[in-house]
């Protein structure tokens, strides 16, 4: 394969791709998302490539079988689409791959147990599905449809021409100021506006002219977050391309990709990927014969959460240990090797193309005033329908986690969701009445710019609406509770993961997250003093103000959410000694109700103490004092006769 | 250059009301120091660059109407900044720093002075090791490094594990037994360790300790 010389030849390239692929051909896309995978999607794919090359099929035409990225709709996994007839099957096993073969690949048939259903209601189609109804696939377009390790997949789907536009007629001003009209922000979490950043950069290196270096930010590493991952994985020339067209912009000539050491197979595709464009000239040396060079390297982390803090990050490619610094001077006046240096997580660099193809316009009518475009969350937790979700900016939370998410699964009732991994807050889903003076206070921390007069439903989901009710974007995680979530342990779920991800740079973020993780253990247990409460949230407000990076500055951000929304919840543990949600094991109780019990004999079966007697057909009990509370007994019981309290 | 334009201009702002002057390139904190105000630190030694990392220099700066808590030691002023080095904020700050390390070196008659100071006598927190005096705020790596051109010492292990460490925990020839830690040390707790850097040397040369 020769090198692409111009523009033209790549559109040349890409006619004779298109053409070369009949659009109805059929096409098998199995999902091979980290959440399919897990589910065995690699031996769904294998069956289907099997069964198709022997000769079950007597078909003319063999389908092919694409091995895409993440599908987004986790919960259901394993995910196959089916095209030209648009089929959507979900929970396929490799069991179920010889009957698709026969009955829907040979003899056109749906094979209507493997659609999904929901409430009675038979989906044939991704799209009329409510979880990809409300959806709006921007980012996420080509994830899922395309072979992430085949560049012609990606060209064929569109890829780099918004490089081809930039290169053939557009200035670096433009490029840029298209960015800035967008209203494009940071989807790492801080949502600093991008256009601006490239602006600064470029003003830095006017008045000191040199290298640049353009980095993408991959170090994923909030719990339950896989958005970054996902465009890793399913689509990764559309990260490629935006660093390229960012770079040429910028001027830059070389480009990292930080990428944690936890993704693998991110890793691996990114790297074939690069492979795959400097091979046609889309990378390297005389890009498309327009003069300007561009290469991009991986740099893989090595399981720090703090390297996902830009300057951290910086610190961690140089060669140095991986410990923030303080900004100003910030990255783009001073950053790698002390040159200017534009760093943007991996899902802001795959909006540029986008815009750059469609214009600034399009995308500033996405979403809402200052938070414009689209946003991936990763919806996790106990609702329905887990899984990757794009949504437009302002969209409501009620909007994301009812009609999307499909709310609790069973009886349980919402209690609150929690967006922006460890360091974001815990949103009610009910807004209690709060006594008025802790809505006036707090230059520091929490910034109640007066009550919010809606309700959790209606909470638009952007940069703005979220700070104002104490949590952030970050990065997109959003975790969903119930009732039988304890906010205060979650709280200290969340500082015992930070504390260990914590550089231990500064005191107030080593030795505070640690004496505030205290705080919730003696909490968890019962102990401590209404005082403590207090204590524990001008110890939070400390750590905003005296930390030296992000990390340090939002960690308390959970645990002062909580306190701020769920006060009650604490004084339940502190003065009464209980924990409503049932989970703090050392404030709760199992027992058996001897009116449902039907005296199975499974939970003593179980039970892994032995610590549960009973004759059998006759009531069954638990010795509290030998109990550990582990809830075993709960989870096999048929009849739901154990009890927490 | 710009840079050089500006170097006569003097920065002319506010620390606790008083008018000062800072040459450019100054932090708030050394402003502070040339103008006898106190600000209390611990990691800050104008031999080495400033680390920034034991918080207790921090202040609250006031720019129009934005204010913010920043660490005098790293924080350059602005013309018309207001600074405050003892305020609501500021000192919720240090009085929790000062606690917190309480904890982690009790055995400190520096901090326990220090802590006093602000009230503070007694911790909430649970103390591990009550003979610890060292509180990692890398002054002693710092000038090893940046001072002495070697780098006998390092830190090893992250967050709460964070110790102070040779390199691979091996103790070297690379230090020279200069002392420099030792004399930077806030805490004096290098006193104690300086032999545990370079190890018995008898066994490498045959002759006694280096001092």
């Amino acid at each position: 394969m020769a090198k692409l010389k111009s523009v033209v030849e790549l559109e040349a390239y890409r006619q004779d791709l298109q053409s070369g692929q009949d659009p109805h051909w059929p096409v098998v896309r199995v999902c091979l998302g980290p959440g399919c995978l897990a589910q065995g999607a690699d031996k769904v794919a294998r069956a289907f490539k099997t069964a198709i090359k022997s000769k079950r099929l007597k078909v003319e035409v063999k389908p092919l079988v694409k091995e895409t990225g993440c599908q987004g709709f986790c919960s259901q996994g394993t995910l196959v689409t089916l095209s030209p007839s648009n089929l959507f099957y979900v929970q396929v096993k490799p069991e179920d791959v010889p009957e698709i073969v026969d009955v829907t690949l040979g003899r056109g048939e749906v094979l209507e147990r493997l659609l999904y259903s929901d409430n009675g209601a038979r989906y044939r189609s991704a799209g009329e599905i409510p979880f990809y109804k409300r959806q709006q696939k921007i980012i996420l377009k080509n994830v899922g449809l395309i072979d992430p390790l085949d560049l012609h997949d990606a060209l064929r789907a569109g890829a780099y021409q918004s490089l081809a536009k930039a290169l053939s007629g557009m200035s670096a001003k433009e490029i840029i100021q298209t960015i800035t009209i967008s209203g494009l922000r940071g989807r790492g979490g801080g949502g600093f506006p991008t256009g601006y950043k490239w602006r600064r950069a470029l003003e830095t290196t006017q008045d000191n002219p040199g290298e640049v270096y353009i980095v993408g930010n991959g170090d994923e590493g909030d719990p339950g977050a896989f958005m970054d991952r996902a465009i890793m994985e399913g689509d990764p020339h559309t990260v490629l391309e935006g660093m390229a067209i960012g770079a040429y912009a910028l001027g830059a000539r070389q480009g990292y990709i930080y990428v944690r050491a936890e993704y693998p197979f991110a890793i691996r595709t990114l790297n074939l990927a690069i492979e795959q464009a400097r091979r046609l000239g889309l990378l390297g040396k005389n890009i498309l014969g327009a003069g300007f060079d561009f290469d991009i390297q991986i740099n893989r982390g090595a399981g720090a959460f703090v390297c996902g803090e830009e300057t951290a990050l910086l610190a961690s490619i140089e060669g140095r240990v991986g410990e923030p610094v303080m900004r100003p001077p910030f990255p783009v006046e001073r950053g790698l090797w002390d040159r200017p240096t534009v760093i943007n997580n991996v899902e802001t660099w795959a909006n540029v193309p986008h815009i750059i193809d469609k214009g600034a316009k399009w995308y500033a009518n996405l979403g809402v005033a200052n938070s414009t475009g689209t946003k991936i969350f990763s919806l996790v937790g106990k609702v329905k329908n887990s899984g990757l979700v794009e949504v437009p900016m302002g969209i409501t939370l009620g909007g994301i986690v009812e009609e999307i998410g499909g709310g609790v699964p069973g009886q349980d009732r919402f209690k609150a969701v929690q967006t922006g991994g460890p360091s974001g807050g815990i949103i009610p889903y009910e807004f209690k009445e709060m006594p008025t003076d802790e809505l006036k206070l707090d230059k520091v921390g929490l910034q109640p710019r007066g009550f919010l007069p809606v309700e959790f439903k209606d909470l638009p989901v952007d940069f703005d609406s979220l700070v104002r009710v104490g949590s952030i974007m970050g990065s997109g995680g959003m975790i969903v509770m119930d009732d039988h979530d304890c906010v205060v342990d979650v709280a200290r779920y969340f500082l015992r993961f930070l504390q260990e991800e914590s550089c231990g740079k500064c005191l107030p973020c080593r030795l505070g997250l640690k004496g505030m993780k205290e705080f919730l253990d003696r909490f968890s247990k019962g102990q401590g003093a209404r005082e403590d409460i207090d204590a524990l949230e001008s110890l939070g407000k400390a750590l905003m103000d005296g930390s030296l990076c992000g990390l340090g500055r939002t960690a308390p951000n959970p645990v002062l959410t909580s306190i701020r929304y769920f006060k009650d919840e604490y004084l339940a543990h502190i003065v009464d000694h209980k924990c409503p949600a049932g989970v703090c094991r050392d404030l709760i109780t199992y027992s058996i109700n001897p009116e449902t019990c039907n005296g199975c004999g499974l939970c003593v079966k179980n039970c892994p103490e032995a610590c549960i007697s009973g004759k059998k057909k006759k009531a069954h009990a638990i010795d509290a004092a030998a109990c550990i509370r582990c809830g075993a007994c709960q989870d096999v019981c048929p009849v739901d006769a154990v009890r927490v309290a | 250059m710009t840079a050089k334009k500006k170097k006569s201009e003097m920065i002319n702002f506010t620390i606790d009301g008083r008018k000062v002057q800072a040459k450019p390139g100054w932090t708030i904190l050394e402003t502070a120091r040339f103008n006898h105000i106190h600000i209390p630190t611990l990691c800050f030694h104008p031999a080495v660059k400033p680390w920034g990392s034991c918080r207790l220099c921090v202040v609250e700066t006031r720019y129009g109407k934005r204010g913010q808590i920043a660490p005098s030691c790293l924080t350059h002023p602005v013309q018309d900044l207001e600074v405050f080095t003892v305020s609501e904020r500021v000192r919720n700050v240090r009085s929790w720093v000062l606690e917190m390390l309480l904890t982690e070196c009790p055995a400190s008659r520096e901090i326990k002075e220090l802590a006093a100071q602000y009230g503070i006598t007694s911790t909430r927190f649970h103390i591990t090791d009550p003979k610890e005096e060292c509180l990692k705020c890398g002054l002693c790596v710092a000038v090893c490094h940046e001072v002495v051109g070697v780098q006998a010492l390092t830190f090893g292990s992250r967050g709460v594990k964070k110790q102070l460490e040779t390199p691979y925990r091996i103790p070297n020839s690379a230090c020279i037994g200069c002392g420099c830690c030792v004399s930077v040390c806030p805490t004096g707790a290098l006193q104690a360790r300086l032999d545990t850097v370079r190890g018995d040397l008898s066994r490498r040369t045959g002759h006694g300790f280096a001092h």
